[in-house]
């Protein structure tokens, strides 16, 4: 799995792009409003590689963070001009309102093409990269309020170690959420799916990325990996509750979600 | 059916054909694109060659050994010390100058009969050769000249459209070169000269290239 992803970190985005026609960007648009971060919390982005979930989490909180200093200066309106100066100087210093993110991925290449990523496009403050693996993540218990894995559990060998892991590194009242492939039920729909997935896919990889086993290899892994009911049933087993899935487009993709109390 | 072959569906066959000549247009540094549309749409003149090969004594033999023509079997220091204007010191010469190796050809991963994989293969590593013979540079001039010849002589269709897309990239002062003088040259060598994939190069390193060329019927270029 590692060699596909080395070969496969420079046009991972284009490629996402092209074999989703975009949607992707939609599905993880949800995931974070699903997510709804408040200013002060702090994510786990695990497979997150070319940071796609943390720039989205920046976004999301900064706008949050700029709604609340918005209604805070409207609640000031019968302050002196030096007052409201003041309150907002101390709160300009967090734009963020000191959450963080930190994205942790199994593979070298994909954290560069991230922290490049980042660079060009300006996030520099709240964020971290951090190479790690997920059945065996270097963090210490009860850190993190959110734990995400967008795309990244299917690739997983020890999917059950993968959550146990979640659930240990996670504050109590946090939350797991997983974006990933799933199955589709409409039988339709699904041999449609079938057919763009085995015949065009591999054929997007060869044309764009000069690689067609990783995309066929890509193809195969969705295929492989457990239906909704499973993963929620493996997710309830390491310990989470309240455990629940949402299916996008008919089950192609599907956001699971738990709890740690 | 061979290391590295990928078996592709009709469909997958023709939206490689669609997606690789729109990549090898929009990026010419693609050559796994120049080679992907050659297996894919070269079914028919890749078995036409095949039989002209199977037809010629020499073409038989290269069949039947299968040669390959790659820095590990080929004597680059014996090759050097042969005398000038003959095929392997020209051969080694311009692999020098154009600063190419006869290695960088990609083997075929979408052809269905792994003979016919062979007669692509025999294709791209005689390349080099066919600029030796026909006294063209690696820019893309000349490129489109030796594909121009290609094109006549083997009749695949990645020759052909790479033939009459390649100038698409040139100058008008190249252009007008290129149709007033080479094409006509190239036209002219290709249709009077015999199969090029039917002469066994690996035995004829100390023929001189003039020799060579009459032999086949490559008319001298301009």
């Amino acid at each position: 799995v590692y060699q596909v992803f080395e070969s496969v970190a420079k046009k991972y985005d284009v490629m996402n792009d092209s074999m989703t026609l975009g949607i992707h960007r939609v599905w993880k648009d949800i995931l974070m409003h699903k997510m709804n971060p408040s200013p002060g919390t702090l994510l786990l982005d695990v497979a997150g590689g070319t940071g796609d979930i943390a720039f989205r989490f920046i976004n999301y909180v900064r706008s949050v963070r700029e709604h609340q200093l918005q209604r805070k200066l409207k609640h000031h309106q019968n302050l002196s001009w030096q007052e409201i100066f003041e309150s907002y100087q101390k709160d300009k210093f967090n734009s963020l309102g000191d959450s963080q993110v930190v994205v942790c991925d199994i593979n070298r290449e994909m954290l560069k093409v991230g922290k490049q990523k980042a660079q060009y496009l300006g996030y520099s403050e709240g964020l971290s990269w951090v190479l790690g693996n997920a059945e065996e993540l270097p963090f210490d218990n009860a850190k993190f309020d959110v734990y995400t894995i967008a795309f990244g559990i299917r690739n997983v060998t020890r999917i059950d170690l993968a959550l146990q892991e979640a659930y240990r590194v996670l504050k109590p009242g946090g939350r797991f959420l997983c974006l990933e492939f799933s199955h589709v039920s409409n039988p339709l729909l699904s041999r449609l799916y079938d057919l763009y997935s085995f015949q065009v896919i591999p054929v997007l990889g060869e044309v764009i990325a000069g690689d067609w086993k990783s995309y066929q290899y890509l193809v195969e892994s969705i295929r492989r990996f457990p239906p909704q009911e499973e993963l929620k049933a493996m997710i309830e087993d390491a310990g989470f509750f309240k455990v629940d899935y949402e299916n996008l487009n008919f089950g192609i993709v599907a956001i699971h979600s738990g709890f740690k109390l | 059916l061979y290391p590295g072959h990928i078996p592709t569906s009709p469909l997958q066959k023709a939206l490689l054909a669609a997606g690789s000549a729109v990549m090898a247009l929009c990026d010419p540094y693609r050559h796994d694109m120049v080679a992907v549309l050659g297996e894919t749409t070269g079914c028919l003149a890749l078995t036409n060659l095949r039989d002209k090969m199977k037809n010629h004594p020499e073409g038989y033999h290269i069949l039947q050994e299968r040669p390959r023509i790659r820095l590990s079997t080929l004597d680059m220091t014996r090759l050097q010390g042969l005398p000038d204007g003959s095929l392997g010191r020209e051969y080694v010469r311009f692999l020098e100058d154009n600063k190419v190796s006869p290695d960088t050809r990609m083997p075929p991963k979408f052809v269905d009969d792994e003979e016919l994989a062979y007669v692509i293969q025999r294709y791209r590593e005689v390349h080099d050769l066919m600029h030796t013979l026909l006294g063209m540079p690696t820019n893309m001039l000349g490129e489109v000249v030796v594909k121009w010849f290609e094109a006549i002589q083997t009749g695949l269709p990645m020759c052909v459209l790479g033939a009459a897309f390649g100038p698409v990239r040139l100058s008008t002062r190249k252009l007008q070169v290129l149709a007033t003088e080479l094409v006509p040259w190239a036209i002219r060598s290709g249709l009077n000269a015999s199969c090029v994939l039917n002469v066994y190069y690996e035995q004829r390193w100390e023929q001189p290239v003039e020799s060579l060329r009459e032999e086949l019927g490559i008319f001298p270029p301009p």
